[in-house]
């Protein structure tokens, strides 16, 4: 065994922690951060520097360090890249042995890895792009509660993405009143209706009225319509104590599904909802409040492909991820990417959807993708073409702003869906079809006929060339 | 803008009653049926044929009609044993099924002859 003696002082991080020949082992937990470095400090030293205060590293030499062995504990930088189209920024490869990192703990591999190193000075900016999770990590951890396929049965729901739809205004209904929409929204073919984020417990509805009315509301909705129904209550709360207790009496209605901010809540309280959600055979649904602070900056932050990630190891059987329509076509593959990662069992490195690495999640269940926030039945056809069937829809002003009431726009959304999916089976492009299928469906529909002139037209424009390859953001 | 119309359903109306997949819109004609039956056989999942009593639907499990066509591909002999299930049970509902073994899910389900609602 190589002796070591202590000399103490600073020496240069990349004389212990860049090893660009270094064999990546199976079992570690590989990162991709974008860096912007300081300017005098090269690519070398700074991806050096971010390996080191993401692992063992201080500013300093410490006797301790001699305690133990640094080089099997210690990240090490591994490989430097490009950012394609931007010479202001680099990638820095870093990888990480499995024991730096308490099993199952969510919260214990982000506070290493965007923890003090983002306030580092030696770089100006730094962003997380991606980590590979080794299945041998994502075994300790428990995953969704139940995932894709045991919410389909539960549910009784088939080859179809599912319909929901937002409570608005999201704040100030009286608790009764919140039901009356509930109950209108499913009453008229919607599968769940959510609560607002904002929506927890305020002075105006405190959560044991809206949890009362709301599950009258489902009961009598799939007593009328056969089909079963739920909507998420929220148990986001202050304290973990009080989100349990919600969540129990949740339970004790029958409520098929609940619902957590998985950021603001955080790690901790989400992975133990989760638990508990999976204990009690309640279903998962996650909002993600706060995530564009995070994840918006192109150059510093958590890109959302890691926050979802992050939630898939931590749990949850739903979560947003955008809607893609109505924007650019590069987010619409990264948007892919993530959905990808969320749902699918084996996901490989692919660079023109911004992912880096093969990330295997082995048994563990995937996750619904919630598509949310500003789309109406004129996006059915896209929204079908890019989330397929296991993905939620929700349409909240796109359901209640119809001018026949929110059971006349939940039932003109789901005649738009299943009309596209029909159609979709038939071999037809809905993309590009999309006008002639809702068309044609709207001739016996005359509640998505209204819902087709009160929103106009939106344009299918989403046969162009994919343009990611160039640049990542 | 047309006038506003009631969105009708009712606890004591059985046509408020839905059945899934495709039952918002209207019946599927013969023709419509086979794509169907031709998507299912396309993915390479396994059709299958469920039936059930009207009241009895809302059980994850309904009747069998025999066992799933595991290895089916010919869509004439699938449709074939859909309308015998109807014409052995015909005032039932009967659901064709996709199974998808590798998913371990139903690819899709969906009502094709609907019984009388109750």
């Amino acid at each position: 065994m190589a002796v070591k003696k202590y000399s103490a002082g600073v020496k240069e991080y990349r004389g212990t922690y860049w090893e660009p020949g270094y064999q990546v082992k199976d079992t570690d937990i590989l990162a991709c951060f974008k860096i912007v470095p300081q300017p005098g400090v090269d690519r070398e030293e700074a991806a050096a520097a971010v390996a080191a205060e993401s692992s063992t590293g201080t500013w300093t030499t410490v006797w301790t360090d001699l305690l133990t062995d640094l080089d099997y504990y210690k990240g090490r930088a591994y490989r430097i890249e490009d950012v394609p189209g931007d010479d202001t920024c680099f990638y820095a490869f870093v990888a990480y042995p499995i024991d730096l990192f308490e099993e199952g703990s969510v919260v214990n591999v982000f506070t290493s890895l965007v923890g003090n190193v983002f306030g580092f000075k030696a770089i100006r900016a730094l962003r997380l792009e991606d980590v590979r999770f080794p299945i041998a990590y994502v075994k300790t951890c428990g995953g969704p509660p139940h995932g894709i396929q045991v919410e389909r049965d539960k549910m009784d729901k088939y080859g179809r993405p599912l319909l929901g739809c937002t409570i608005k205004p999201k704040l100030g209904l009286s608790a009764k009143n919140y039901g009356r929409a509930v109950y209108e929204c499913l009453r008229g073919g919607l599968d769940f209706t959510k609560d607002d984020e904002n929506v927890n417990s305020q002075p105006f509805m405190r959560w044991r009225d809206r949890f009362t009315y709301v599950m009258e509301a489902v009961k009598k909705a799939e007593a009328e319509t056969g089909e079963r129904k739920g909507h998420y209550l929220n148990v986001t709360a202050p304290t973990p104590e009080e989100m349990y207790k919600r969540a129990e009496y949740a339970r004790s209605l029958g409520a098929p599904i609940i619902m957590h901010d998985y950021l603001t809540g955080g790690f901790c309280a989400n992975t133990g909802l989760a638990n508990w959600c999976r204990e009690n055979g309640v279903l998962l649904h996650i909002h993600r409040a706060m995530h564009a602070v995070i994840d918006r900056n192109p150059y510093h932050g958590i890109h959302f492909r890691v926050l979802t990630k992050a939630l898939r190891l931590s749990g949850g059987d739903h979560l947003h991820t955008g809607t893609v329509v109505g924007k650019l076509e590069g987010d619409r593959e990264a948007t892919i990417g993530w959905i990808d990662l969320l749902r699918d069992k084996y996901v490989k490195e692919d660079r023109s959807r911004g992912i880096f690495f093969d990330q295997d999640w082995g048994s563990m269940p995937g996750a619904f993708a919630v598509a949310s926030g500003g789309i109406h039945v004129w996006h059915m056809p896209a929204l079908l073409a890019i989330f397929g069937d296991d993905a939620v829809f929700q349409f909240g002003g796109g359901t209640l702003g119809h001018p026949w009431g929110n059971a006349a726009g939940a039932a003109a959304n789901r005649v738009a869906l299943e009309a596209c999916v029909k159609a979709r089976n038939e071999g037809r492009a809905v993309e590009k079809e999309g006008k002639e299928i809702l068309a044609a469906a709207a001739r016996h529909s005359p509640e998505l006929k209204v819902a087709m002139e009160t929103w106009k037209e939106i344009k299918f424009e989403f046969d162009v060339v994919d343009k990611l390859a160039v640049a990542h953001r | 803008m047309s006038e506003m119309q009631d969105y009708q359903s009712k606890l004591s109306d059985p046509a408020s009653r839905k059945f899934g997949t495709f039952s918002y819109l209207p019946p599927m004609s013969a023709e419509e049926m086979r794509r169907q039956v031709e998507f299912i056989v396309k993915k390479g999942w396994n059709p299958a044929i469920e039936h059930t009593e009207p009241e009895n639907m809302g059980g994850s499990y309904w009747y069998m009609w025999k066992l799933p066509m595991f290895g089916e591909t010919d869509v004439a002999q699938i449709l074939a044993e859909a309308e015998a299930c109807h014409k052995a049970h015909p005032g039932h509902h009967v659901r064709l099924i996709g199974y998808d073994n590798f998913r371990q899910t139903q690819g899709t389900s969906m009502v094709i002859y609907r019984g009388k609602t109750v």
